[in-house]
């Protein structure tokens, strides 16, 4: 029986073209908090090693499952796992970038920087007890303030979040009834609201919807021109965000007594601190089945904690001070090991 | 004295053997797919199953901290949307079928129909994209409020059209489902109608009767059965579809009486969440919606196929 | 006179309204093809077909998407084609009324109409769960399975329309149903199964749900098919629902080119269609 000629030619093309050679390119998956950053480190880090990063940003609930499954080289995380969950899971974990939440709006007549709310009237309102723009409580902190009576669409996470975790604590340290009607988790039940996906989803829906309060990562608001709103902090002042008001939140974080790394940064003391303050994490296994991978994701960090930090500063990140990234360096030889040698070639 | 040598007929009999068994190989192999994905998905879904019980089909919880899942609002939002989709289609659908075949003078027949049909070749995620940036503004900035205005304050009817409009929402995502499922219905209503045999109409303009007379009173009960199978193909299309719904349905785990409010489907519940669930738990429930919603599909669709089988069995002849 | 009237009245509303129903299905298809058209035209520029799909904030292009829709469409129908057309084939020549062959078309069409986010969700189990990643192959396989009931319906038909006097023929001389149908009723179905092939092909093309969760998505170039990789509705997907303008535009732009593909392919299948009645009614 003849097998038509055209049919071996074309089976013979899509065989041959997928024999390409194994890519050195690094994985990973997990939040969208980072995600800005990530990208351009990663961009300018293949323009120059000609290594790739392929990093799906899926949210922080997604990268702790792909880690877990082993799909990934490493998992990327706003909410920093407990100790107990880490060594269960034979993980290790530490802080990679420091940014911040911003609350933001889409009502009439209202820039960037002109609103100013506090963490109870922001809970109220994702609570639904405040349901249009010109309520009082609102007017009170915003005396000068034309505010429409548009009906207020409040914008939410609707997948597993780091960023709804920092959001959400913060909500919670400041309002006892949120706390104790919805708490603080990557994941939880908005009574009300519109969910969307991702930081880039509640940044497009907000901008989408009339009326709309989301709240996203700076670097979306700052990129993408959105109107991000003031916040009253644990001092009592009114803070906008920006790198130097997250950078007074993490001044106060003591790194070294912190088990893991395990520290949260919402709500912090301080006249200048920004209250949703939060470090991203990255996540990686401390026996690893492809230490070859796991030592070029690390190559690829160390680098960015050196000469990524200005990136970083202009999308107002926070890059880490100093002393931490040296003691995260000394995390990773001492605990990062595979057949009793440390799997990260540097120093 | 052999005309045919028999070790050639010998081969041409394996190679017969060889063929049959391929093609009967490929015909069963249709077969376990459809097994396959039935056995595959209850497996995964077993364990959302043995651990909520049947509260799982009656809970509206969808709470990925405490662990605790129910697949009542994406139920609730499936089936709405696709009546909102249905109640809206159905009608319209029939209308392109009657311009169609009864009005539509032959040259522009084909033109039409053809973009009708093209109408149904235009990949659904089109239809979300559209839906969501410039189906949805529309809808929050002038129908929306206009529903509320209106309609908000009358009694029972009210309570559907409370709520500040957000553009997006159960209402939108029904609004969208239609026009992807129009097409469908329209395509299939118009194929029933032209099998109505010309003698049939023709006696009814004989008695005097007016065009939309005899739609109503010969040709509608002579493709009642094609018109229902049409009818539930169309409705199995609308409860499986993803991608137009999920840009536009508002990812919400809530039941709200309003049609302005944002829910979740089963199936934009899946997309959403899929890839980003944790714990064994989570993604057995996401698995026990999907079975949930093969169950319900095949139900329908099955149903719709019997039905238009036996359309094409009966030939043109009325029953 | 007042009776007949009012009947005639009823005639006219009730036919306004159907023409009014054609008007809106009409409007919808051109509202949706003008945005498409107008907002994808923005975005499209020669980048397109030579740059990778950009980070956030720069420009780009799609190449990555397209070589991986291209490539996982292919092998989709290069796994899922073959196997509807033999079932066809079975259906058509050796089963015709069996009880097989009638719970065969059944489920066939069932599967035409199926969720494609089931068929997702199957694959993942089989597939992705067992390699442990996901893949290209797991992306091509979910289409593939998306491709069979198409072509298995096609094939069947137009297997059905080869005039009988042809494979009487055929076994008049001695051949056995295999010879048969690869030798007379193949070429003489030809166009048939061809036009099968183009609306397969048109089917998968633009498939979303399939692919979330086998191929996922891969921001570089990547031809691996053991790997996440690259394809247009999945992209579409993700930068349609950011915030930021490029993305925005490439998703536009990507959408246009899927329904531009789709058109045409659609279009072609019913010109060649259409061909072959007219080759059939002017008596071969």
């Amino acid at each position: 029986m003849k097998i038509p000629n055209r049919l071996v030619t074309i089976a013979a093309a899509a065989a041959l073209s997928c024999t390409a050679a194994a890519a050195t390119d690094i994985s990973g998956a997990g939040a969208t908090f980072p995600y800005p950053i990530y990208a351009k480190w990663a961009d300018a880090y293949k323009k120059l090693t000609g290594i790739g990063l392929n990093y799906q940003s899926i949210g922080s609930g997604g990268g702790i499952k792909q880690i877990k499954a082993k799909t990934v080289t490493f998992g990327a995380s706003d909410m920093p796992l407990k100790p107990d969950d880490l060594k269960a899971a034979g993980l290790l974990q530490f802080p990679m970038i420091i940014g911040g939440v911003v609350p933001v709006v889409n009502v009439k007549g209202i820039q960037a920087g002109q609103l100013h709310l506090d963490g109870v009237t922001v809970a109220s309102i994702y609570l639904g007890d405040i349901k249009q723009w010109d309520d009082p409580q609102i007017k009170r902190l915003n005396p000068k303030l034309a505010l429409p009576s548009t009906a207020i669409a409040p914008v939410y996470r609707s997948d597993g979040s780091g960023t709804n975790f920092l959001f959400s604590d913060y909500l919670s340290k400041a309002s006892p009834k949120f706390m104790s009607t919805i708490g603080a988790n990557t994941s939880v039940q908005w009574p009300t609201g519109i969910g969307a996906k991702g930081n880039e989803g509640v940044a497009n829906m907000t901008t989408q919807t009339d009326g709309a309060i989301g709240y996203v990562e700076y670097a979306y608001a700052k990129q993408n021109k959105m109107a991000y709103t003031l916040l009253t902090n644990k001092a009592g002042a009114a803070v906008a965000p920006n790198a130097e008001s997250f950078q007074a939140a993490a001044a106060n974080a003591d790194w070294v007594q912190a088990d893991s790394y395990y520290l949260i940064l919402t709500d912090q003391a301080g006249a200048k601190s920004w209250p949703i303050t939060g470090a991203s994490f990255i996540l990686v296994y401390k026996q690893p089945d492809d230490p070859a991978s796991v030592n070029e994701a690390l190559k690829f960090f160390a680098w960015a904690y050196k000469d990524g930090a200005s990136m970083a500063a202009d999308l107002d990140y926070v890059p880490l001070p100093a002393a931490l990234i040296a003691q995260v360096k000394k995390t990773w030889t001492s605990e990062i090991m595979s057949g009793g040698h440390p799997v990260w070639s540097g120093k | 004295m052999a005309i045919i040598d028999p070790r050639h007929a010998a081969k041409q009999l394996i190679y017969e053997r060889i063929f049959r068994g391929l093609t009967l190989g490929a015909a069963v192999l249709v077969l376990l797919i459809l097994g396959g994905v039935a056995i595959s998905l209850a497996r995964g879904a077993w364990p959302a199953i043995s651990h909520f019980g049947f509260s799982f089909v009656t809970r509206e919880i969808w709470n990925p901290v405490t662990d605790e899942y129910g697949a009542l609002a994406p139920i609730y939002g499936t089936v709405v949307t696709s009546v909102i989709a249905m109640l809206l289609a159905v009608p319209a659908g029939f209308g392109i079928a009657l311009f169609l075949t009864e009005l539509c003078p032959p040259l522009l027949k084909r033109p039409i129909g053809v973009a009708v049909e093209l109408l149904a070749a235009v990949p659904s995620i089109i239809f979300g994209i559209w839906g969501l940036f410039v189906l949805a503004p529309v809808l929050q900035r002038h129908t929306q409020p206009w529903l509320i205005a209106h309609l908000g304050h009358v009694s029972y009817v009210g309570n559907l059209f409370k709520g500040p409009p957000f553009g997006i929402g159960v209402l939108t995502a029904g609004v969208v489902l239609a026009i992807m499922v129009l097409p469908f219905i329209a395509a299939t209503m118009r194929d029933v109608f032209d099998t109505v045999p010309p003698m049939l109409k023709e006696s009814g303009y004989g008695l005097g009767a007016t065009t939309w007379e005899v739609m109503w009173n010969v040709v509608v009960p002579h493709s009642r059965v094609g018109i229902v199978g049409g009818v539930m193909l169309g409705l199995g299309r609308a409860l499986g579809e993803t991608m137009a719904v999920t840009f536009v349905i508002g990812n919400a785990h809530r039941i709200s009486s309003s049609l302005l409010a944002p829910g979740t489907t089963i199936s934009s519940a899946i997309a959403n969440e899929f890839t980003e669930a944790v714990g064994d738990l989570y993604t057995s429930s996401l698995i026990a919606l999907g079975l949930l919603l093969f169950l319900i599909t095949f139900t329908v669709i099955a149903a719709a196929q019997a039905m238009l089988r036996r359309l094409e069995r009966r030939g043109g002849f009325a029953a | 006179m007042n009776r007949r009237t009012l009947r005639k009245a009823k005639n006219a509303v009730f036919l306004l309204l159907s023409l009014v129903a054609t008007m809106t299905g009409l409007a919808c298809l051109a509202a949706i093809l003008w945005t498409l058209l107008s907002n994808g035209i923005a975005g499209m520029s020669w980048r397109l077909f030579a740059e990778m799909t950009p980070p956030p904030g720069s420009r780009g292009g799609l190449l990555n998407a397209l070589y991986g829709s291209g490539m996982m469409t292919l092998l989709g129908i290069l796994i899922g084609s073959p196997i509807g057309v033999l079932a066809g084939t079975y259906l058509a020549e050796y089963g015709r009324n069996s009880r097989l062959s009638t719970a065969v078309r059944f489920i066939n069409d069932v599967l035409l109409s199926a969720p494609s986010i089931i068929i997702g969700l199957f694959v993942y189990e089989i597939v992705v769960v067992r390699m442990g990643h996901f893949s290209a192959i797991a992306g091509a396989l979910a289409l593939a399975i998306q491709a069979i009931p198409v072509t298995l319906r096609t094939t069947e038909d137009m297997l059905n329309l080869v005039p009988v006097g042809m494979k009487d023929s055929s076994a008049a001389l001695g051949a056995y149903p295999w010879r048969t149908t690869l030798s007379v009723l193949y070429p003489a179905a030809r166009s048939g199964i061809v036009t099968g092939l183009l609306l397969a092909i048109a089917r998968i093309s633009g498939e979303t749900a399939p692919l979330l969760f086998t191929a996922l998505n891969n921001q570089f170039w990547s031809t691996q098919l053991n790997a996440p990789m690259a394809n247009l509705p999945v992209v579409i997907f993700q930068f349609a629902l950011s915030p930021y303008k490029d993305w925005q535009d490439l998703a536009w732009a990507g959408a246009l080119i899927i329904t531009v593909t789709i058109l045409i392919l659609s279009i072609s299948a019913r010109v060649i269609l259409a061909l072959l009645q007219a080759e059939r009614g002017s008596g071969r």
